[in-house]
Order: structure tokens, then sequence, then C-alpha cells
């Protein structure tokens, strides 16, 4: 799977700005990125919903909107809510998607694997929010099909429920399926992905695998918060003080992260400099290098919700 | 199979028989139809009441027909049935069908657009068997004794087909441009209208001048048509001229308009 160069606009605002990414096949590639980002419309394009207003998109090859037909048994896609009638049982619906296909998977297996025993008989509208991803996300796989497309797949789930769900994804491709995710949960992508894409406004801000996106934990952070705004120069003064091989990141007015070696000269250096600044500390937290981090360095900002 | 699939997910794609797709959709849709209480009652209860009050009740008021009340009510009563159904019903389900998505999540599965069209209608054509069955039940019980012959069944059932199509196409148009809430009234309030004053049950001829604008609706056409192929045993050729005209002008404003999502 390929895009290149994809822009998208409506009205007045980008939501994919020249996007270009590829997918392997056999692989977990993760589109990481905050709400908004433009992971879901980029995923709309590839599954033949939209058309792409500039850009190229392969899916399989194929063109997903002049050859969608030829490109729709191949794929399989969980929407990001809905895709069933109100009134029809949960068992009764994925029987249903199952019989538009040729080869679906054992309609049994898929039920107890899924944990829709327990509400098959249950109409859709009174389904919880996290048996409706799951049958969302039975409903994508029934087909055996060689791509999935799956849109924010754990959100709503209970603990419990995501890493039955991570689990899932894994024996997939174990078993040779092609798995896209959008998400915006830091640990999903890092947990499950081969190749994370993180988008931001659109565009693609990084791409690696988790490992060479935190450069293996190899990498180690400090954040730093105070009570009361740093001065004006704070990051290129701290940088100064650090010296080379470390990197400041302003986060807000009140905190900011520190990456590079977090060894106890780094720590005294951090301490001096608060001192010399008359900045009084409020936490200084160390860890390795997260993906968040990387987000955080690459925008400034943090992923608005995180997982719990 | 290959030996060497052998994981539950190992892919295996491919769409199900196109003829096998839309048999299911059709089963499916029509289910879900008759399983929803308010189409039941729209799809049945509503037509044999108004069966069972007109013929009574024209016996009390003593209303001036040609006819035994039976005889002259039952045909506009079935035509009554495929209004609710190809119209009223069909709309509330396909409104609500993109609201909820399904319409967009069926656009990713195998199924053709053309083939989710099929599965509606053959859908639509399920339910009002069933229709048939039960107003025409309680007609026979009620002593309707129809005309028989070849011109009485050919006029009932392409007056019937064209109506069916002429109502769905205008369903679908309403479906396809307006809110799920503001389908489900704009499809009642007509239904109710047309039920009134569109000449379905009561013959054109019953409304005075107004009959010559009645006979015209696809309402007037569909219930015209259908007494004179039940009554006098004749194909009325102007009505399913009306109802095809209809039909055509629903197909072109529901395709230059319908939103799936």
């Amino acid at each position: 799977m390929a895009i290149e160069g994809l822009t998208m606009r409506y009205a007045a605002k980008t939501a994919v700005d020249d996007l270009s990414l590829q997918v392997a096949r056999g692989s977990i590639t993760a589109v990481l990125g905050p709400n908004g980002a433009g992971k879901t419309t980029t995923l709309e394009t590839c599954e033949g919903y939209r058309r792409p207003q500039q850009g190229r998109v392969r899916v399989l090859g194929l063109d997903p909107v002049r050859e969608r037909r030829d490109l729709l048994p191949r794929i399989g896609v969980m929407l990001q809510g809905g895709g069933a009638w109100s009134g029809v049982r949960a068992e009764e619906m994925l029987r249903h998607v199952a019989a538009l296909h040729a080869h679906p998977v054992d309609h049994d297996l898929l039920v107890e694997r899924l944990g829709l025993a327990e509400c098959g008989r249950t109409p859709y509208r009174r389904l919880s929010g996290g048996q409706q991803q799951r049958l969302g996300l039975a409903m994508a796989l029934v087909g055996r099909p060689e791509i999935v497309f799956v849109d924010e797949p754990t959100a709503g789930m209970d603990p419990q429920a995501r890493r039955t769900t991570w689990e899932l994804l894994e024996e997939l491709r174990g078993d040779g399926v092609t798995v896209v995710l959008t998400t915006h949960y830091m640990d999903e992508a890092e947990r499950l992905a081969d190749t994370v894409h993180i988008i931001d406004h659109g565009r693609l801000i990084a791409s690696g695998s988790p490992l060479e996106l935190t450069r293996g934990g190899s990498v180690s952070t400090i954040r730093l918060v105070v009570t009361r705004p740093f001065p004006p120069g704070a990051p290129e003064s701290l940088t100064a003080a650090l010296g080379p091989g470390t990197n400041v990141t302003l986060l807000d007015s009140l905190s900011l992260l520190v990456t590079g070696p977090a060894d106890a000269s780094t720590l005294a250096r951090v301490s001096r400099w608060c001192e010399e600044q008359g900045v009084l500390p409020e936490s200084l937290t160390l860890g390795t290098r997260s993906l968040e981090d990387v987000f955080l360095q690459l925008t400034g900002r943090e992923l608005e919700e995180h997982a719990s | 199979m290959s030996a060497a699939a052998t994981g539950t997910f190992t892919p295996r794609p491919g769409g199900a028989p196109l003829r096998r797709q839309v048999l299911a959709q059709a089963r499916m849709e029509a289910r879900l139809m008759l399983r929803n209480g308010e189409q039941l009652l729209l799809a049945v209860v509503i037509p044999v009441i108004v069966l069972v009050g007109a013929v009574l009740g024209s016996a009390r008021v003593g209303l001036d027909l040609d006819g035994r009340p039976v005889d002259v009510f039952t045909p506009g009563v079935l035509a009554l049935a495929v209004m609710s159904t190809a119209f009223t019903s069909l709309a509330i389900a396909t409104g609500f069908e993109r609201r909820y998505g399904v319409i967009k999540r069926l656009g990713s599965s195998p199924l053709p657009r053309t083939g989710l069209l099929a599965g509606k209608v053959l859908a639509l054509l399920l339910v009002e068997l069933l229709q048939l069955l039960v107003v025409g039940g309680v007609a026979l019980a009620l002593g309707w004794s129809p005309a028989a012959s070849a011109g009485a069944v050919g006029g009932a059932v392409a007056t019937a087909a064209l109506g069916t199509a002429a109502f769905a196409a205008l369903g679908l148009f309403v479906a396809g441009v307006l809110r799920a809430e503001a389908t489900l009234a704009a499809a009642n309030l007509v239904y109710l209208l047309l039920l009134a004053g569109g000449a379905v049950v009561l013959p054109a001829t019953a409304y005075g001048g107004f009959g010559e604008v009645v006979r015209w609706l696809p309402s007037g056409a569909l219930g015209g048509g259908m007494r004179t192929a039940l009554i006098d045993g004749q194909v009325a050729l102007l009505p399913l001229a009306v109802l095809a005209g209809w039909a055509a002008l629903g197909t072109v404003l529901t395709a230059r308009t319908f939103k799936w999502e």
C-alpha cells in the first residue's frame, strides 16, 4: 500500500497536507496523531470512500476509487462508530456480513474470539461502546481480507478488552494479514506497530519503528515542572548550561523536557541552573524517551488524550 | 485450501456470488422491517383497520357506491398497503440506515450499490406479498369477490409493480435529502395526507371536482389502477402511465440528490 502526496481540503481547512507513506505487506502499521490530525480522512481515502484531491493512493496495487469493486472484497474495514441497524442483533449482523463473502471465518470461532457470545442476541442499540467496537472489528475480519483498516480500534474498550484486541491484531499479522490502524494512544502504537507514522495537522512528522523513534529507550528524559513561569530565554540558557548531547524543549510556561543522558551530573546542572534563574522546581521526573516524548518534541504539544 | 493456509485469519478474500448477496440483503431488510412494531403497524394493522372500518362504516352511513363496499374498498386498501411499504417504510428505514452508517458500512463490503438496491426492492416485494395475504384474507372473510380475469390479474400486478417503483423512488428521494428524523416526520405526514385526500382508498370521483387533480397523484393512479383491475377486470393504461411518470421523476431526483452517508 502506498500514499504519495495526498492532500485533502474541506472548506478552509486542510485535513491532509502532502502526505506520503508506505505500508509493508504482513505488518502492523499505526497512524498516530491527536484527534483531528487527518487520520480518519487518510484511512477513508484508502478505503475508497473519498477521492484524493491531490496525490495518489494505491492499495494492493489498486486505485481505491476506480478499481473499487476489485478492491472491496480484499479489504476489511472497521469504522470509528456505527455501521449496523439499531434493531439488529449482534450475531445476526455478523452473519449477514459473513453471507456477503465467499469464504468467511467460522462464525462461532469469531464470536468466541471477540467475546460476542455474551451479547449475541442483544440489539445493536443496546450494546455497550466496547461491544459495538468488538462487533465492528469482527465485521472487518469476517471476510478474511488481505488488509484490514481499523480506525481507533480500542477507543471505549476496558483494559481487558484492549489487551484481547491487541492479541487478536498480532494474531492477524501472524496469519499474514496487513493491519493498518489509527490511534491516539501512544502505548497502543508502541506495543503493536512494526511501523509508526506520526501525523499532526495532516502532515507526516515522523516515521519508523517504535524502537527507532524512541532510540530503543537509550535516550533518557528529565521532565522539569516549576512553580512560577520560566524567565524568557530559559531553554537556550539551560541548553548552554547542560552542554552538547542534550536537547531542551519548552512544553508550556511551567514545564520543559530535557532529552539526553539523565545522569547525576546532568541532574546537578539542572538544579544549579534553577538556582541561578531563581526558579523553584515543583517536580523533576526521570524517564526514558517514549513515543509521547517524541511527539512532544516534534510538535511542542502533548496528545490531548492519554491511554488509561 | 493450500497446506500452508492454517491460520484462522489467513487471507482468503472474495465476495459471495451476487445473487446470494442480494438474497441475504433482502432477507435481512424484510426481517428488520417486520420486527419493527411501527413498521408492522403501518404495513398490516392500519390497512386492515381501514378495510374493516370502511366496509362496516359505509353500511351505517349509507355511502352511495358502485357495488358492494368490500369489492369497492379492497383494491384501494391493497393500494394503501403498497404505498405504506414502498414509500413510508422504505423512506424511514433508509433514512436511519444513512444515519447509523449502515449504508457506509455496506459500502465497503462486497455488496455493490446495485445489489443493495435490488435487495431493498426484493424485501419490499416480500413484505407486500405478506400484506396481500393478510389484507386479501380479511377481505375474503368479509365476502370480497374480485373480478377474475387475465385483465384483473395483469392489471393489478402491473399497477402494484409500477406503484412500488414510483413510491420507492420518491421514498428514497426523501430519505436521501432529509435527516433521519425529518424523513420520519415527512414520510408519515405524506402517508396520512394521501390516505385522507389522495384517492387511494376512495375513488377519485368521490372528491368531486378535486378528483380531476388527485387522479394525477401517484396515490390516485395506484388506487384507480387497482380498482379498474379488480372491480372491472381491465387494465387501465392512464394510471400506469401516470405511475411510470412518477417513477421516472423520482428516479431522476434520487439519482441527482441521494447521499450515501
